[in-house]
């Protein structure tokens, strides 16, 4: 029942692992029912992601079968009925060098792919777009300095707000545009208290920290609306604040830009009499 | 003189009975069992708000709860209780009270009217906490739910009422109590060791108990400067951790998680110890590899101090800090894997006997597996992106505890229930429980990997529909789990009731640790001649 049980278990990482090499399961930009794997990549970085977790996941799955199997043998040939005599070996300085250097040498097979991907995601390449993400409680607001301070917040649809097909908790007002294969700065801060920006599809995640601004990027391979939810515990609607980016072509980012600097003028650009007073204020 | 010494030693009937023999308690078998009694409270409590918030995620949508706040309340209580009033009494204050005088063949603890103030802390402690759910957190609505790492800001201008405070200072008595404990084990251990006892004789148990200690020691104090200033902020002005006065909020989690990690070490190191035993018990045969299990504990105590900000990936850190911490995080694997392997080879060439405890060393061992392999993947800063503060870090978290410190509880609790109370409890419904328990834990946490890997966020009280498939599953598993817990609670009362006698020893020749030549259970005061040790 034991063994039957543990094999159970193994299958369905099996399975796990399958369904991570075949994406057709997860969906695009959003999470399907029944998924078991990451969702699929939509950009660079997310790729290296996905290889990597695909490539842990066959180690530790190894790993985890070995174990298993170890335990099982144990259980099978060495209960008190097969074995009514037991041994007295308490040491074996051969074995446990193995396990000792074994174990090392696996992580340092883990551990460059890690740094590769690890630094591929920080050193962030020169951008084509820089939008700033300010968590609020509990809400996002976009501002794309590059672009006329254009400034907006995005806030989830409620019951009865959504178009037919949007997720419920993921679908918003003012989605963030951007446009697609252009590498886009992302740079985050906290309003109130701390928040974090996460696109699953993109693999990013930030912090959105009060005091601080923090910068990550992605580059968006395939036009589409990606989801994700605010990462980081930030008080009673906390899961109520889903990020939305809507990647477009070039041509139809112009036009939404253009669009957006008449919808959501803004006074942001502070005006000479306004510093003048607060001159003033100082003095 | 050798008279009064000797009327001294052999005055069993003479102590206190009756409310004051607990109240006052100096005796560290009887400060043991409260502790492990307050331990089952704190595991009823915990579970129960457990079994909340799995109601509440059964289905899309809020079923039970009125509005998220309330949700987010259930999940730092469970987290505060199960780590401080249900783990660490039941592995240190509980099973290390009982036996690190036992095993070591000393009378009692080095400070026993000490060890009487550490387990009153806890009680007036989890008051505090409790008081804390029904004043007021955040605006309007009362309690902590800030998580159990009450992260400024959210724990300090997002939490206007005085929840906060009052958990604060709950976790002030509850460090207090750690601190005093932790001086009172090393102590004894180093110091009250038998005859012959020396430190590469003592029992695993021991070892395990006196690198927690040590851990506590040295991890507490840090959170209790870290609260303290949280405390400040809130109440009078500082500003530690808010940027409006050059504080950092950054600066809060650096200081939490120098706590943070070695509590989560404090939680399972203990355990560790107790697998140890119980493998030996049960295969026969002696642990293999006595010294590498030993200093491999010392080695994941040190290297836990090291670590400490793999939980942070995301709040922004140099590329340099984040590459120490990978490689620092995945060095752990080393010796964690040194002490699976050792428990493996320990049974390995034994003569198992499946008694209840050692079904739950070998579930364990091969859980904590789980969790551990689960750990390797997040310790890489590059994947941990996609997976910080996803449902892929609670099932990793609960494998290795809620799977891995929680059965390390139980193999304990039936492996030194017949010493503890002088009855054999029932196999059967041992086994029972067991299975329940190992089949209904899985089918909890093994689908929130999934829902992790699909991005569903942790802490949130309603979610996404598609994840509703894997959320269900788990919901019904905590179901069975629970029924698991009633299943253990009543072979606790069925083995009272049934009073069948314990030996002094009921596991045979492979128990080799003194507080098997005791009679079970042991007298009041025991070592009235101390044990030689050859």
């Amino acid at each position: 029942m034991l063994v039957l049980k543990r094999l159970a278990v193994v299958a369905v990482t099996v399975l796990a692992i399958l369904a991570g090499g075949g994406a057709a399961l997860a969906g695009l930009g959003q999470p399907s029912p029944w998924q078991i794997g990451l969702q699929q990549s939509a950009s660079p970085v997310m790729g290296d992601i996905v290889w990597f977790h695909d490539f842990l996941l066959i180690i530790i799955t190894a790993i985890t079968a070995f174990v298993l199997a170890l335990l099982v043998i144990v259980i099978v040939r060495f209960n008190a009925r097969a074995n009514p005599v037991p041994s007295r070996t308490t040491h074996n300085t051969l074995i446990e060098i193995a396990w000792t250097i074994i174990p090392i040498v696996i992580l340092m097979v883990i551990a460059v792919p890690s740094f590769k991907l690890l630094f591929f995601q920080l050193n962030i390449p020169a951008a084509d777009l820089t939008v700033k993400a300010t968590g609020k409680q509990w809400y996002w607001s976009y501002n794309y300095p590059d672009n006329g301070q254009i400034e907006f917040d995005s806030l989830m649809l409620k019951e009865g707000e959504r178009k037919e097909g949007q997720p419920r908790l993921l679908a918003v007002d003012n989605e963030m545009v951007v446009p697609v294969n252009k590498t886009v700065r992302v740079i985050t801060t906290g309003a109130d208290v701390i928040h974090s920006f996460a696109v699953p599809s993109f693999g990013i995640k930030i912090d959105a920290v009060p005091g601080r601004i923090n910068e990550t990027w992605f580059k968006a391979t395939r036009e589409g609306v990606y989801y994700g939810q605010c990462s980081e515990l930030c008080g009673k609607d906390h899961a109520y604040m889903p990020i939305a980016v809507h990647v477009v072509s070039e041509q139809a980012f112009a036009a939404w830009l253009e669009e957006a600097k008449k919808k959501y003028a803004r006074d942001v650009v502070v005006p000479p009499t306004s510093v003048a007073a607060a001159q003033s204020i100082t003095r | 003189m050798a008279t009064t010494v000797k009327a001294h030693g052999e005055d069993h009937h003479d102590h206190p009975h009756g409310w004051r023999r607990y109240v006052y308690s100096t005796n560290h078998k009887d400060i043991g069992t409260m502790y492990l009694v307050f331990a089952l409270v704190g595991g009823l409590v915990g579970g129960v708000l457990s079994i909340g918030m799995r109601l509440e995620l059964m289905y899309p949508g809020l079923q039970i709860f009125h509005d998220a706040h309330m949700f987010n309340v259930f999940t730092t209580a469970h987290g505060l209780i199960m780590i401080f009033f249900m783990v660490m009494p039941a592995m240190i204050g509980g099973f290390g009270n009982w036996m690190v005088p036992l095993m070591i063949g000393a009378p009692d603890m080095a400070f026993p009217r000490m060890n009487n103030i550490s387990f009153w802390l806890l009680p007036a402690s989890f008051t505090l906490l409790v008081i804390s759910l029904f004043v007021e957190g955040e605006p309007g609505a009362p309690g902590v739910a800030a998580g159990w790492t009450i992260y400024a800001p959210l724990s300090t201008t997002g939490h206007p009422g005085p929840a906060v405070d009052f958990a604060i200072l709950a976790l002030h008595l509850a460090g207090a109590s750690s601190i005093l404990g932790a001086i009172n084990f090393i102590t004894t251990i180093f110091n009250m060791r038998a005859p012959g006892m020396t430190l590469h004789k003592m029992p695993l148990f021991v070892w395990s108990q006196l690198v927690t200690v040590f851990l506590l020691l040295l991890a507490l104090p840090v959170l209790a400067g870290a609260i303290t200033m949280l405390l400040t902020d809130r109440n009078f002005g500082t500003t530690f951790f808010s940027p409006g006065g050059g504080g950092d909020p950054i600066l809060f989690q650096h200081l939490f998680w120098f706590f943070g990690h070695p509590e989560v070490y404090i939680l399972i190191v203990p355990g560790f110890g107790i697998i140890s035993q119980v493998v030996a018990t049960f295969a026969k045969k002696p642990v293999f590899g006595y010294l590498g299990m030993a200093y491999a504990m010392v080695a994941i105590g040190g290297i836990g101090f090291v670590v400490w900000a793999h939980h942070m990936y995301t709040v922004g850190m140099s590329t340099a800090t984040q590459a120490y911490f990978v490689v620092a995080t995945m060095v752990i694997a080393v010796p964690t894997g040194v002490k699976i392997f050792s428990w493996i080879a320990t049974m390995w060439g034994g003569s198992l006997e499946f008694k209840t405890p050692l079904l739950w060393a070998i579930g364990f061992i091969f859980l904590f597996t789980v969790g551990g392999v689960t750990g390797v993947v997040l310790a890489n800063a590059g994947v941990d992106r996609s997976l910080q503060d996803t449902y892929y870090v609670v099932a990793h978290f609960h494998y290795v505890l809620s799977l891995g410190a929680v059965f390390t509880i139980f193999a304990g609790w039936y492996y030194w229930f017949p010493k503890m109370s002088g009855y054999m409890y029932s196999e059967t419904i041992g086994k029972l429980h067991f299975w329940l328990t190992f089949v209904g834990v899985n089918i909890v946490f093994f689908p929130q990997h999934f829902l992790g890997l699909a991005g569903m966020p942790r802490r949130i009280a309603d979610y996404p529909d598609a994840f509703a498939g894997w959320n269900l599953v788990s919901s019904l598993g905590s179901y069975l789990s629970g029924f698991g817990a009633l299943v253990f609670f009543f072979g606790v009362a069925q083995a009272f009731m049934r009073k069948e006698r314990a030996a002094d020893n009921p596991w045979g020749a492979g128990a080799t640790t003194l507080e098997w030549t005791l009679p079970s259970p042991p007298p009041f005061h025991q070592y009235n001649e101390l044990p030689l040790i050859k």
